[in-house]
């Protein structure tokens, strides 16, 4: 056996631990789109008036947009009438519940996922996350609601929220992503089912890190869901974001929105894990990501970082952003993307510099393995308003393997001369003669190349949440195993 | 505890070695010397199991187990350490870090325990003394912005820390200036000991002051063609190697 095709089968082994499905009876509107399939959904989460109109509106807009084909991925056209816009569990339409209610199988589901959804279950010098836990169109679970919500912070289920606080939707949603933004953000503001809402007020460092679980269990059907996170003047929040699904033949998307807004002061750290089924070794099957992520520093010293380890998705098409509009506003983005087997990757991030003397740092390292392709796409953009300015962006991208592709896109726009932007960007191959020389030194051939890739992710792990980091480091570990060509 | 029968081997097809024999005690230090291009860094790789060479034909016993059929981690863990001639290096994987896992992975193949985070860090502590090491060394990233004489004494403390039986050193001196070496040849001398064995790949005589070689070899055209005692150095540092080369045709 040649030493490509022993790796290949190595390849072939690595198993996606959260590709089972939930058996469960699920209320699933019948696949396509139109506007009483939105009339539908709106009217399930009992959405006021406003709200269908601007769906309504949003929709009319997408039915003009042409689907974008910019990025460097390839796939067969994607059938907007084939898809299911909804899919909830059955006894699970009416709103969320508290734990008691939640089907057994669903808990089940989370549990053998890992995500605790039992609070009295969190054991002793475990740091407290709180979860929501979305399932396909609906959040199934808030946990640490109560608890959250005598620091004043408010995070629930977006259906859950639209109820409650109509008031702060109404003055933050479709600010930092219009409906009318690009593709699918306006295919997202037209179907949008759930997500999670986050409200720091004032002041308030939010007393534990908030998390979103997103998964993926109907087949045929889309995940839209939007996250809305409000941190107003002074207010810290550190969240996580997971998400999963079955291994199907099938291509399923995933259009999500998120909007992220920062005060005077505030800080909002969100980090993503992303674990999308990324299909087979043969590129059969898989999410196809399709996704805007972005936040305002609205106020004055506000600070947004995007920290994400992305190692699912058939093809993933995302660039987290963050828009610098206060004085002195610090935008970050810090990533660790793997492709193995036939992933796609086209992302990268946004920094649009219009607050004077703001700061952004990109820090992008791309991991290709198999017949992979991966490209960072960048856009620093320095306004004229925008008085000294600086930029660090940094992206290096590591090959294993002779056959998979890594690609570079960085875009500079200054229009005022006081900017300073520095970019730095490196592409390498998995060195022989390092593996070599940890082999020599006594570690396998697996270890050698997860010392060697980790070693590379370095400077984005170290800003990874705890809870995170060691879910990344293993991640990666499936990913990689014996990608090494 | 090494014996090498009529080793050949080649790398992209061209043949680099022709037939070495040697053999080497539990307790010997060996020094081969010889010109560019002999083959003597071939030699090392070879025996440390570096994938891009192809034996073709010949036999190496190492504590009589058949070391070619081993993977180069099976063949760290039964004991043998590569100094590298030109370290790589590594970013963001810390010093400490690999070293760690490196001796774990050994002490899990011998059936002894983990070593836990502070008895190690003490150890290692106490094995960069051996070679003058700063101890900022041992957080910093592997060979990453060392200098030169710094990769190679980072060789030295790494098997000081590993604690191999056998020891090849690949050309460990080059690039050393006299205070580095004598450190160097320092932490080599105190690793020196009855149960192991160096092989040393060196150009220099100057090296043999220091480490006091048991046996010294002259390696040319993918052979040993001569061997001798410390004084047939000397010789090569007068008379170079042609002499040898020619007595080896003739004689």
């Amino acid at each position: 056996m040649s030493d490509n095709e022993a790796l290949q089968n190595e390849l072939n082994k690595h198993e996606y631990a959260a590709g089972f499905v939930t058996d469960i009876e699920q209320e699933t509107l019948a696949p396509g789109l139109d506007v009483s399939v939105i009339r539908h959904i709106s009217n399930i989460k009992r959405e006021p008036e406003w709200l269908l109109n601007w769906r309504l509106q949003a929709f009319e807009h997408w039915q003009t947009m042409i689907e974008p084909h910019w990025p460097k991925v390839d796939y067969p056209a994607i059938d907007y009438q084939a898809i299911s816009y909804y899919s909830a569990p059955k006894d699970n339409s009416d709103g969320p519940k508290t734990l008691a209610d939640v089907d057994p199988e669903l808990l089940r589901t989370y549990e053998k996922l890992g995500i605790p959804l039992r609070e009295q279950e969190m054991l002793a010098g475990v740091k407290e996350i709180a979860v929501d836990a979305v399932f396909d169109s609906v959040s199934v679970a808030t946990t640490f609601k109560s608890k959250l919500k005598k620091a004043g912070v408010i995070f629930c289920p977006f259906s859950e929220a639209v109820q409650e606080y109509p008031e702060l939707i109404q003055q933050y949603l479709g600010t930092v992503v219009p409906a009318s933004d690009n593709f699918y953000a306006a295919l997202n503001a037209a179907v949008f089912t759930d997500g999670s809402f986050v409200f720091i007020p004032k002041g308030v460092r939010c007393p534990m890190e908030l998390s979103t679980y997103f998964r993926i269990n109907a087949a045929n059907t889309g995940q839209f869901e939007r996250t809305l996170i409000i941190a107003e003047e002074g207010a810290t929040v550190s969240y996580l974001e997971g998400c999963t699904a079955p291994m199907r033949d099938e291509n399923q998307l995933h259009a999500a929105v998120v909007e992220l807004i920062a005060l005077d002061d505030a800080y909002i750290k969100y980090s993503t894990v992303q674990n999308w089924y990324p299909g087979d070794e043969n590129g059969v099957g898989g999410i196809y990501n399709f996704v805007t992520k972005r936040g305002e520093c609205r106020g004055k010293r506000a600070r947004i970082s995007w920290t994400q380890v992305e190692t699912g998705s058939a093809i993933t098409w995302k660039y987290p952003s963050c828009v610098l509009l206060g004085d002195e506003s610090v935008g970050e983005f810090y990533s660790v993307a793997v492709t193995s087997h036939c992933q796609q990757a086209d992302t990268g991030t946004k920094m649009i510099h219009i607050g004077k003397n703001t700061r952004s740092t990109i820090i992008s390292k791309g991991i290709s393995a198999g017949r992979s392709q991966q490209s960072y796409r960048g856009l620093v953009r320095i306004e004229a308003q925008a008085e000294g300015a600086r930029n660090h962006s940094q992206c290096d991208s590591l090959l294993l393997g002779d056959r998979c592709g890594a690609h570079t896109f960085p875009y500079i726009e200054v229009k005022n001369p006081t900017a300073i932007l520095e970019h730095e960007a490196s592409t390498s191959r998995i060195g022989e003669d390092q593996l070599f020389y940890c082999q020599q030194r006594g570690l396998s051939e697996e270890d050698a190349t997860s010392t060697i890739v980790n070693g590379f992710c370095k400077d984005v792990f170290d800003v990874l949440p705890m809870e995170f980091a060691v879910e990344a480091n293993r991640l990666m570990e499936l990913s990689l195993e014996g990608a090494v060509g | 505890m090494l014996k090498i029968e009529n080793l050949c081997a080649s790398v992209a097809g061209k043949k680099i070695l022709r037939g070495v024999n040697l053999h080497v005690k539990a307790g010997e230090v060996h020094a081969i010397m010889g010109p560019n291009g002999a083959g003597k860094s071939t030699l090392s790789n070879v025996l440390a199991g570096r994938d891009a060479y192809t034996v073709t034909t010949g036999t190496v016993l190492f504590h009589g187990q058949d070391l070619l059929a081993m993977k180069p981690e099976e063949r760290a863990w039964a004991g043998v350490f590569l100094a590298f001639q030109y370290p790589v290096e590594i970013p963001g994987v810390n010093n400490t870090y690999l070293l760690k896992a490196a001796l774990n992975a050994k002490r899990k193949h011998q059936g002894l325990s983990q070593l836990d985070a502070f008895d190690f860090l003490k150890m290692v502590k106490e094995k960069a003394k051996l070679v003058d090491m700063d101890e900022s060394f041992l957080s910093r990233s592997v060979n990453e912005g060392f200098s030169g004489g710094e990769k190679k004494r980072n060789e030295i403390f790494q098997m000081a820390v590993l604690e191999p039986t056998l020891a090849l050193l690949d050309e460990t001196d080059s690039g050393l200036d006299i205070d580095a070496l004598r450190v160097v040849a320092g932490g080599v001398n105190q690793f020196r000991s009855a149960d192991r064995a160096i092989v040393m790949i060196t150009h220099y005589q100057r090296l043999l002051d220091y480490i006091v070689p048991d046996v010294v070899h002259v390696f040319s055209d993918g052979r040993i063609l001569k061997s001798g005692d410390r004084h047939l150095a000397m010789e090569l540092e007068k008379r170079g190697y042609d002499w040898v080369k020619e007595e080896a045709t003739h004689g």
